[in-house]
C-alpha cells in the first residue's frame, strides 16, 4: 500500500490526465455524434452516405490502429500536434461514431408526427431537428451515452501505448520502478472504477432530470 | 378576431387550387387525376370510404407527401418543391392531425410560440402573448403551463388547432380531428372548428362527423378509390347523392353515427 502513498503525485498527475482526455474527447464525440446521427437522417443522399462511411470506418477499424496511425503516421505527411491532443481528436473521432449510432436510434424513436408537425408549421429541416427532433432524442438516448462514454473512459488507458502519460502509463511506470504490480494496478483499476461509476450514477440522474412528462 | 382570409389570393383566384393530382404507392394508385378548388373562407369537408386517398391528398397540398405528379398552388402561388420557399409556404397552410402531435418536450404555450418564434421571427414575448390569447380562444388557456401527455385528448387537439392558428395561415387542413377522441371530447373540437368557420378561415375538413359537414360546411366532396366521385352543398349531398358509392357509404355511415 505504502507504493500507492509513496507515489501519490504521479498516480494523480495520471488520473488527471485520464480525465481531461475523457472531458475532451467526450465533448468532441458529442458534437461531432450530432452532426453525423443528423446527417444520418438528412434527406441529402450524399450526406447520408457521407455518414454511414463514416461510421462504418470507425467502428471497423480499431481504436490503437487509428492512434498509432495518427501518431506515428501524420507526422510523416507534415501534419504536428502535441501527443495529448493527438490523443483528444482521435478518442473523440473514434467514440463519435459510437455516439452517432446512439443519438440515431434516439432520433428514430421519436415519432414522425413530432417532425411532420413541425415541417407543416413551416420549421426547415436543421430547425426541425434541432427544435423538436434532437430535444427529445437525447433525452431518450442519456443512458446509452452515458455507455458511450464508459467505453470511451476505458478507451483512454489506450493512449498510454503511444506514450501519453495518464493513468494507465503512470501506473506502468510506478510498476517499473517499484516491482510491485499488485498493488499499484489494482489501485489504478479501482481508480478507473470509480470514475465510471460516478459517471453511472450522474447518467442515471441526469435521465431522471431530463425526463420527458408522458 | 381572426383574420382568415388573410390576403394572398386576388379576387377570383382559389385559396386553394388542385390540378391534375396522382400519387401512387409503389404501383398502387391513390390518388388518381384530382382536381379540386378551394374559394377564400370557404370549408370544405372531404368524406369517402377508408383508403380513398383522403388523408394522402391532404398531405399533398402541403407536400408532406409528394405526389408522383399535379399542380398545387396555395393563394395563387404554386407551392415549392423543396428548401425554404417550401417551408414558406408551409408557414401559411395550418395541418390539424389525427394523433394531435404537439411537441411533447414543451409545455403548451411553447408549443404554440414554437412557429411563431422560429418561422416568422416574432420577438418571445410577443409570440407568447399571443399564443396565451389564442389558448383562451380554445378554452385551454389555464392548462398554459402543462405538457401535452397532461391534458385530455380534446384539449390537446384544441392546442394543436392554436399552435396551427398561430401562424396565421390562409388555409387549415384537418385530417380526421376527431377520429382518435372519446366521444364526449369531440364536440368540444367541433365548436371551436366550428367558430373558426364562422370567422371566415379556409378550411379543407377530412372527417366522418357528418353533423359537423351539415352544419359548417359549404361543400361537401365525396372520394373514392383515389378520385373525387361527387361534390355538391351538403343539404344536397346528404338528401340525394348521386353516386351509388355515396349512397352507399351514406347508409353505413348514418346508420353509425
Ligand atoms: N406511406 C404509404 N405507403 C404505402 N401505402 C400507403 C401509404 N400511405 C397510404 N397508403 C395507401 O394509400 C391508400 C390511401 O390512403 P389514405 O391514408 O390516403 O386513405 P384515407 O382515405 O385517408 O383512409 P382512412 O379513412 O382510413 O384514413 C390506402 O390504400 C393506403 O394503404
Ligand atoms: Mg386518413
Amino acid at each position: 500500500m505504502s507504493v500507492l502513498t509513496q507515489h501519490l503525485p504521479q498516480l494523480l498527475d495520471g488520473l488527471l490526465s485520464t480525465c481531461l482526455l475523457m472531458v475532451l474527447s467526450f465533448a468532441g464525440s458529442l458534437a461531432i455524434g450530432v452532426l453525423v446521427a443528423a446527417a444520418r437522417v438528412s434527406p441529402v443522399r450524399s450526406l447520408r452516405a457521407a455518414a454511414t462511411g463514416y461510421v462504418e470506418l470507425f467502428q471497423n477499424i480499431p481504436l490503437l490502429v487509428w492512434l498509432l496511425l495518427f501518431v506515428f503516421a501524420l507526422p510523416e505527411v507534415g501534419v504536428i500536434f502535441p501527443l495529448f491532443t493527438t490523443a483528444v481528436i482521435v478518442l473523440a473521432l473514434y467514440e463519435a461514431a459510437y455516439m452517432a449510432e446512439a443519438i440515431r436510434s434516439g432520433i428514430n424513436s421519436v415519432g414522425r408526427g413530432q417532425a411532420e408537425a413541425a415541417r407543416s408549421l413551416g420549421l426547415t429541416t436543421p430547425q426541425t431537428l434541432r427544435h423538436v427532433v434532437l430535444p427529445q432524442a437525447l433525452r431518450s438516448v442519456v443512458q446509452p451515452i452515458g455507455n458511450v462514454l464508459i467505453a470511451l473512459t476505458m478507451n483512454t488507458s489506450l493512449a498510454a501505448a503511444v506514450g501519453v502519460v495518464e493513468l494507465t502509463h503512470a501506473a506502468n511506470e510506478v510498476n517499473l520502478a517499484e516491482a510491485q504490480p499488485i498493488p499499484v494496478f489494482v489501485g489504478a483499476g479501482l481508480a478507473y472504477m470509480a470514475v465510471t461509476l460516478t459517471i453511472g450514477l450522474t447518467t442515471g440522474l441526469i435521465e431522471r432530470k431530463v425526463a420527458i412528462v408522458r | 378576431m381572426l383574420d382568415g382570409s388573410r390576403g394572398g389570393a386576388g379576387p377570383g383566384v382559389p385559396m386553394v387550387s388542385i390540378r391534375g393530382l396522382r400519387k401512387s404507392y409503389g404501383g398502387h394508385l391513390v390518388l388518381d387525376d384530382v382536381d379540386l378548388e378551394v374559394g377564400a373562407a370557404e370549408v370544405v369537408v372531404i368524406a369517402g370510404p377508408s383508403g380513398s386517398g383522403k388523408s394522402t391528398l391532404c398531405r399533398c397540398i402541403n407536400r408532406l407527401e409528394v405526389p408522383d405528379s399535379g399542380e398545387v398552388t396555395i393563394g395563387g402561388q404554386p407551392v415549392p418543391l423543396e428548401g425554404r420557399q417550401l417551408a414558406r409556404i408551409r408557414a401559411e397552410v395550418g395541418m390539424v392531425f389525427q394523433q394531435f402531435n404537439l411537441f411533447a418536450h414543451r409545455t403548451v404555450l411553447e408549443n404554440v410560440a414554437l412557429g411563431p418564434v422560429k418561422v416568422l421571427r416574432q420577438r418571445p414575448a410577443q409570440a407568447r402573448q399571443r399564443a396565451q390569447e389564442l389558448l383562451d380562444r380554445v378554452g385551454v388557456g389555464a392548462q398554459a403551463a402543462k405538457y401535452p401527455a397532461q391534458l385530455s385528448g380534446g384539449q390537446q387537439q384544441r392546442v394543436a388547432i392554436a399552435r396551427s392558428l398561430a401562424m396565421d395561415p390562409k388555409v387549415m387542413l384537418f385530417d380526421e380531428p376527431t377520429s382518435a377522441l372519446d366521444p364526449e371530447m369531440i364536440n368540444e373540437v367541433l365548436d371551436v372548428m366550428k367558430s373558426l368557420a364562422r370567422d371566415g378561415m379556409t378550411m379543407i375538413v377530412v372527417t366522418h362527423e357528418m353533423g359537423f359537414a351539415r352544419s359548417a360546411a359549404d361543400r361537401v366532396v365525396f372520394m373514392d378509390a383515389g378520385r373525387i366521385v361527387e361534390q355538391a352543398p351538403p343539404e344536397q349531398f346528404f338528401s340525394a347523392p348521386r353516386s351509388q358509392r355515396a349512397q352507399d357509404f351514406l347508409s353505413k355511415i348514418l346508420i353509425h353515427s
